[in-house]
């Protein structure tokens, strides 16, 4: 057997660690972090298993290109605060990816280990390196350039605009972050539930962001507060708008204003932003259901129904239309809300929400579905069965069946083209809109899609805008 | 932090002005346009339309009643003190043109949301007459402020403490009776906004009211505050505040308002035994 060989078959001996994590008897009923975190031994156990490849698949296979043998390997041999300084270099926000970046479809999906087995925990690993920077770290701030005094402003703290302000403070641009919100994230902060992603993490990244310079102002709902003409007119030279979807889907069936039937960012935003899970300590209120149904079958509605379950429901329902094989959600979300008791009722939809005298929802009238041929989506489309109709209690509902792209910004703003569906058009290589000066991208361009989509059109942009600067449009 | 520069009691204490600087929002803000507020770390949004503006001063001007837990912390917060954010301007501004002669209806604390309203359609050549209600004497508000908002002002009190004994809405029908009226803002609690459409109506007047749901994010991403305009669903924060008051499901929103009725009384009863 040649060396490399033998090398290989001892790696693969080597089983992927498992990521400890709080049962799921207790964990449904607390908002702590339900993975706990990889040990440092673990973590180097882990790392014996990359096989260093010289054309790394994994790379090509990250959005934003992270060096994921480099990185690996310095954990390998003990070096953390290397790690993580090499995920630094192409990832503003790597505690915040290695939680909640679809690594299945993306680096972990082409991972050569995994071709016969399962492949380098490497989002386990990139969390590890993050986590252990920041606990135990000196927080020695990376390289910047000298400054060009150039003035860059970001709208919308989310994952995208953090990567865009990242990328340029190190470039020695001067940039500010407009937020709309009180506090910055985003998403991450207003979507994302605490059991997933602690907003600790959250800040204590925009706080690093802070320390290099990047200015942060929050309250500042762009569209209203300022236009993008008041920015330029300010001095900024270039702005980004990476504002997200935000503007919620309903069914559009009866019944809708009910009282109990939420769109998932309003119960996501109670919940997560303004942290009506400690209320009363907290004064924000949300409704608490016995009997929860969500509708969707996403991310998002994973993360509806098991915040649900945490506040204390019997039960919660995931109610989709079509069938296990269409749910959008990532495979590892499902397992988790399926240990933690939630029920999937598939092939199954809302055609109307009962009500009580008061206006409260009581419960909803379904009908079944059956699947017929592929739609514009690809996914099979769901045709009703006749005579199927049946009547489910339900005293809250939470509504996750997508966003749309929310106007605020793009109306007060008439330069900007927008598709048809009122997202903005930027050139997907570089992010570049119809108004010059500006660049967009996220889930206000492409639709929502995940976090890590949205930092790899704001870290294409943040090169643009940078070569705009040196060069011109 | 955004900085309170004059705090007044109204109505016996129980309604609170504060003069807050805000500059970037006092610039911006137009009639019939809202702020959200939040306290402190703990505190929840809540939307406020704003009673004034001082862009000199770089100032704005809310008005409020308390009436639970948010409104009676805010009441605590002193001269030089102040809330720990402020976002705005939020929602449509008033669309101010010259139509003769305006009504402009308020009741309770919506003679604060109204009063800049009626200033602007008097600056815009508006044959103004205010009426403006309250239970008794002692909770009338800004009744000289409106004085000069208008052409003509009326008062009216419930128990007959002053002005005229009986509801805004008997003082409103002589004005459609008597009067060329082109135009009603009605702005005050929903009994009396449903109350003022129902009459406009029959007098076939076009009005406008301001609405205040519960709201979160005030930017149209949590759609909390829909509120039925005509049987289609409107965000009150973007679409609005404003709406025509001959077209909005008052009852539904009467309804909606209450959402959180329970928690509402838990936590001012508890904030209440601690701050006597």
């Amino acid at each position: 057997m040649a060396e490399e060989e033998v090398k290989k078959a001892k790696k693969e001996a080597i089983p992927r660690q498992k990521m400890p994590e709080q049962a799921p008897e207790v964990r449904r009923r607390n908002f702590k972090e339900v993975p706990t975190g990889y040990t440092p031994e673990t973590a180097m156990l882990e790392a014996q298993r990359c096989l260093q490849c010289k054309k790394p698949g994994c790379v090509d296979g990250c959005p934003v290109q992270v060096d994921i043998p480099g990185f690996i390997n310095h954990i390998k041999e003990g070096n953390f605060t290397e790690a993580a300084r090499l995920l630094w270099q192409k990832n503003s926000l790597p505690a915040v990816c290695g939680r909640v970046c679809p690594q299945e479809v993306q680096c972990e999906g082409v991972c050569i280990v995994g071709k016969k087995g399962q492949p380098v925990a490497i989002g386990n690993l990139e969390r590890f390196a993050a986590d252990y920077e920041r606990i135990n770290g000196k927080g020695e701030l990376p390289p910047k350039a000298p400054p060009t005094g150039k003035k860059i402003a970001v709208v919308g703290s989310g994952p995208s605009g953090l990567t865009v302000a990242g990328d340029l403070i190190a470039k020695g641009h001067e940039v500010t972050v407009l937020e709309a919100f009180h506090k910055p994230g985003g998403v991450l902060v207003y979507g994302i539930p605490e059991f997933r992603l602690p907003k600790e993490i959250v800040f204590s990244e925009v706080a690093f962001m802070e320390r290099q310079g990047v200015k942060l102002e929050c309250n500042s709902v762009v569209g209203r507060t300022v236009t993008l003409d008041e920015l330029f007119a300010q001095g900024y030279d270039a702005v980004y708008v990476g504002v997200g979807a935000g503007l919620p889907t309903f069914m559009n069936i009866p019944g809708e204003n009910l009282i109990g039937v939420l769109s998932a960012n309003e119960y996501l935003t109670r919940a997560n932003l303004m942290k009506a899970y400690l209320f009363p300590e907290y004064d924000t209120p949300i409704v608490k259901g016995k009997n929860v149904v969500v509708l969707g079958a996403g991310n998002v509605a994973m993360d509806s129904a098991r915040t649900a379950m945490r506040l204390g429901a019997d039960n919660v329902k995931i109610v989709y239309r079509r069938s296990r094989q269409e749910m959008p959600a990532r495979a590892a979300e499902i397992h988790h809300a399926e240990e933690e008791g939630i029920e999937f009722f598939l092939l199954t939809a809302p055609t109307r929400f009962l009500g009580n005298e008061k206006g409260r929802i009581t419960g909803m009238e379904c009908l079944k579905m059956e699947l017929g041929e592929p739609d514009q989506s690809g996914r099979r489309r769901p045709i009703p069965v006749k005579g199927s109709e049946f009547k489910m209690d339900c005293d809250l509902v939470i509504v996750a069946v997508g966003a749309g792209a929310n106007p605020l910004l793009t109306q007060s703003t008439p330069e900007l083209s927008l598709n048809k569906r009122g997202y903005i058009i930027a050139d997907p290589e570089t992010g570049k809109t119809t108004k010059k000066g500006v660049w967009a991208g996220g889930d206000i361009v492409t639709g929502s899609a995940t976090v890590i989509l949205a930092m790899g059109a704001g870290r294409k942009a943040a090169d643009s805008i940078h070569n705009y600067l040196k060069w011109g449009w | 932090m955004f900085k309170i520069v004059k705090r007044e009691e109204m109505a016996g204490g129980t309604v609170i002005l504060n003069e807050i600087e805000a500059p970037l929002i006092a610039q911006k803000a137009k009639p019939g346009q809202f702020v959200i507020l939040k306290a402190n770390e703990t505190g929840e949004r809540i939307p406020l339309t704003m009673a004034d503006t001082d862009p000199q001063k770089g100032t704005i001007t809310v008005i409020y009643m308390i009436v639970g837990k948010s409104t009676a912390l805010f009441k605590t917060l002193k001269v030089g003190e102040g809330y720990k954010d402020v976002i705005g301007p939020l929602g449509k501004p008033t669309h101010v043109e010259k139509v003769g002669t305006v009504v402009c209806v308020g009741g309770g604390t919506g003679v604060a949301v109204l009063h800049p309203i009626a200033r602007a359609l008097k600056e815009a050549g508006n044959h103004v007459i205010a009426v403006i209600g309250a239970r008794n004497k002692g909770l009338l508000i800004l009744e000289e402020q409106m004085k000069a908002a208008s052409n003509e002002l009326h008062v009216c009190t419930d128990d007959g403490s002053y002005g005229h004994h009986g509801f805004v809405t008997e003082v409103l029908k002589k004005m459609l009776e008597t009067k060329d009226v082109k135009l009603v803002v009605g702005i005050g609690p929903v009994p009396m906004m449903k109350f003022v459409s129902k009459m406009t109506k029959e007098f076939n007047v076009k009005t406008l009211v301001s609405l205040n749901p519960i709201m979160i994010d005030g930017t149209g991403m949590c759609g909390g505050c829909r509120v039925s305009i005509g049987g289609e669903t409107k965000f009150a924060c973007v679409d609005g505040p404003e709406f025509d008051g001959h077209l909005v499901d008052y009852d539904g929103l009467m309804q909606r308002l209450q959402a959180y009725c329970d928690e509402e009384k838990e936590c001012y009863g508890t904030f209440c035994k601690l701050n006597p």
